[in-house]
């Protein structure tokens, strides 16, 4: 990396604390959000005992697959020996973390009891459960990266960058598979039980990692007046096209073979078909908004050369990625549970009927407040260390790429 | 020191401070409290697997609209008995009716007892447990209320307690924030009773409930499933439930 200069951003105006700010209040709320949760209880709430999972959820798991995504950029220069990417691969690493820190603040808020995260969750292991086995998974995780960063930014350490690196790669993918098994294990719910979960989630961590880490670096360059050239984003556009075709692809391969057992056709018939809000959003935000859209975008000659396009795309990625959260976990809990195979089913607990969800407001601002803590620790982190290359100017990456190819 | 050096130490300092905050409370917290006896959870104890409580549910004995066990647990157990989306029900009458034929059946659903409960292999903390005579239950000391037992449970037989609790019953410790679910009224049967929905199905009920040690032979209940057919609800799953209904095959 010895031709690529990093430095801090020198932003001292009032943009950049005005930015800090508002995330500060964000944050602020997100946390009173989650105090008035855990002292009046999830009453509060829009959560019951059919969506016992909720928009906290949603946001938490979004980030925490964004996170190893966010990894991503940092792996292909570090383990497929790309030069192209290096540059970029300390912001990969610092999103990364950031990303991982604000879902598993959200997720561990919306506990019933998030008082007891050190005296029991860190101190009772049950290893058959998925749960604790993220937990080290994410511990390592955040550990791993760290020490990948240290290797990157300490020349002394640059020796050993590859294979933190490596371990770095492997432990994500380890990850993301943990996340995706969260739902993949649970065999009573028709949505859930199926292994394919666990690499869809890891598509879905590449697309939305990458969008997430596009647009990051974009805001931090056009706001600090620094250069990104066309050849880096030409290159970190098309690998996001080909991660969204990937995720589309795992998307339809889960939809049809779900198809092919008879038993899931109802389920299928109800989310695809009429389904009422799940199946707009599934259509509208997950498929259309979120994934056909910003391939159109760019693969389009004109637009897809458009920067301001192709942030478009990313963000199209990003909300679409929110959305298909939301059909899966929310989704997933709304069609009913089958007890009994062939039966109607009726209930005072609400079996056999499809359950609605409405989200409070509590929800929404723990679910953004972990959004905004993630983004506070990317603004803090390239102001004070030095996670950003000067400049990302074609002849400075071409310097460094050795003409880029 | 330059300008952006200072700033950067200061900014550095302050989240030293802030993330010093978020972890001496924990710290300082750490004294784990272990609510249950080892017996009780461990599968090393003598008396593991001696005895396996388990529930014959007879169909034709349960009719539509009876509701007599439902409102005996929530009694016994203090609960509210209210069925909001929110409200904990341990056990609930579900009427049934089957697609082809037409025919209704109604019959109570509540926790399984499984032998291989999906709760307990999903619960992070081991809350979710299973006793040395079966039962499944939830140690609520160690619950962190992570809902992931009512997402894996196929029976939807566990209850998140949204409400606040007041007046509870001091043998059934209940806890806002936290998974509940029937535990047979393990109470009631360390004290050598049946469950209160057993008891009121067979006083003024219509005596569809049969409750006893399925690993004892010369029980009733043995001696019942040995001979008539009956179902585990969900038996494709593997989850061999202690709870068994005849007349629904």
């Amino acid at each position: 990396m010895s031709s690529v200069v990093f430095r801090e951003i020198q932003s001292r105006g009032k943009g950049y604390y005005g930015i800090l700010a508002a995330l500060g209040v964000m944050i602020l709320a997100g946390l009173a959000a989650a105090y008035n949760m855990e002292t009046r209880g999830h009453i509060i709430t829009g959560m019951n005992q059919q969506i016992v999972w909720g928009l906290p959820h949603v946001f938490a798991v979004f980030m925490i697959v964004a996170a190893s995504g966010a990894l991503n950029v940092a792996s292909i220069g570090s383990v497929f020996g790309k030069s192209m990417y290096k540059p970029l691969a300390p912001l990969s690493g610092l999103l990364a973390i950031a990303l991982l820190v604000g879902g598993l603040t959200v997720l561990m808020l919306d506990l019933g009891r998030p008082d007891r995260i050190v005296t029991v969750a860190m101190t009772h292991f049950n290893f058959t459960s998925i749960f604790a086995l993220n937990v080290f998974l994410y511990t390592g995780f955040m550990t791993i990266v760290a020490v990948y960063l240290w290797t990157m930014m300490e020349r002394r350490m640059n020796t050993y960058t590859k294979a933190a690196g490596v371990a770095a790669f492997i432990w994500r993918l380890l990850l993301t598979t943990g996340t995706g098994s969260i739902f993949g294990f649970l065999v009573a719910r028709q949505l859930y039980d199926s292994a394919l979960l666990a690499p869809t989630f890891i598509v879905m961590s590449f697309a939305y990692g990458l969008a997430i880490f596009i647009l990051v670096l974009m805001a931090a360059y056009n706001w600090t007046g620094r250069e990104v050239g066309d050849v880096i984003m030409m290159r970190l556009k098309k690998l996001l096209a080909i991660f969204i075709a990937a995720m589309l692809y795992f998307v339809a391969v889960y939809h049809v073979t779900n198809i092919y057992y008879a038993e899931r056709r109802a389920v299928e018939a109800w989310l695809l078909l009429h389904g009422g809000i799940q199946t707009e959003l599934f259509w509208l935000g997950q498929i259309l908004a979120g994934s056909v859209l910003p391939l159109v975008i760019l693969f389009h000659p004109k637009w897809g050369k458009s920067r301001a396009m192709i942030a478009s795309a990313c963000g199209l990625v990003i909300v679409g990625g929110l959305i298909q959260m939301y059909v899966t976990i929310i989704g997933g809990q709304a069609y009913p549970l089958v007890l009994f195979p062939g039966m109607k089913e009726s209930s005072t607990f609400y079996d056999g009927v499809v359950h609605p969800y409405y989200p409070s407001s509590y929800e929404v601002f723990l679910g953004l407040g972990g959004v905004a803590i993630a983004l506070f620790i990317v603004a803090v982190g390239i102001k004070v260390l030095r996670f950003l290359p000067e400049s990302l100017e074609d002849h400075v990456v071409r310097a460094h790429h050795g003409e880029g190819h | 020191m330059s300008e952006v050096n200072k700033e950067r130490r200061h900014l550095l300092g302050a989240g030293a401070a802030v993330a010093g905050l978020v972890v001496a409370p924990g710290v300082f917290l750490v004294t784990a409290g272990k609510g249950r006896a080892d017996e009780e959870a461990g599968e090393s104890g003598p008396q593991w697997g001696k005895v396996r409580w388990g529930m014959l549910v007879d169909t034709a004995k349960c009719s539509s609209g009876c509701t007599q066990c439902v409102s005996a647990c929530d009694k016994e157990n203090h609960l509210s008995g209210e069925t909001l989306p929110t409200s904990s029900q341990w056990i609930r009458k579900m009427e049934l009716t089957d697609r082809e034929t037409g025919k209704n059946y109604s019959l109570p659903m509540m926790c399984q007892h499984c032998d291989n409960p999906p709760c307990v292999d999903v619960c992070p903390t081991g809350a979710s447990f299973k006793r040395w005579d079966g039962i499944v239950s939830v140690d609520r000391h160690l619950c962190i209320g992570c809902r992931y037992c009512l997402m894996a449970c196929p029976y939807k037989a566990r209850s998140f307690v949204h409400h606040p609790v007041t007046d509870q019953n001091p043998d059934v410790p209940r806890g806002q924030g936290c998974a509940e679910s029937c535990d047979f009224c393990k109470h009631r049967i360390d004290e050598g009773q049946i469950p209160a929905c057993v008891e009121a199905c067979g006083s003024t009920g219509g005596g569809a409930l049969l409750f006893g040690d399925l690993n004892d032979p010369k029980s009733e209940i043995s001696q019942r499933v040995a001979t008539i057919a009956t179902l585990q609800v969900r038996a494709d799953l593997g989850t061999e439930p202690a709870v068994r209904y005849e007349g629904i095959l």
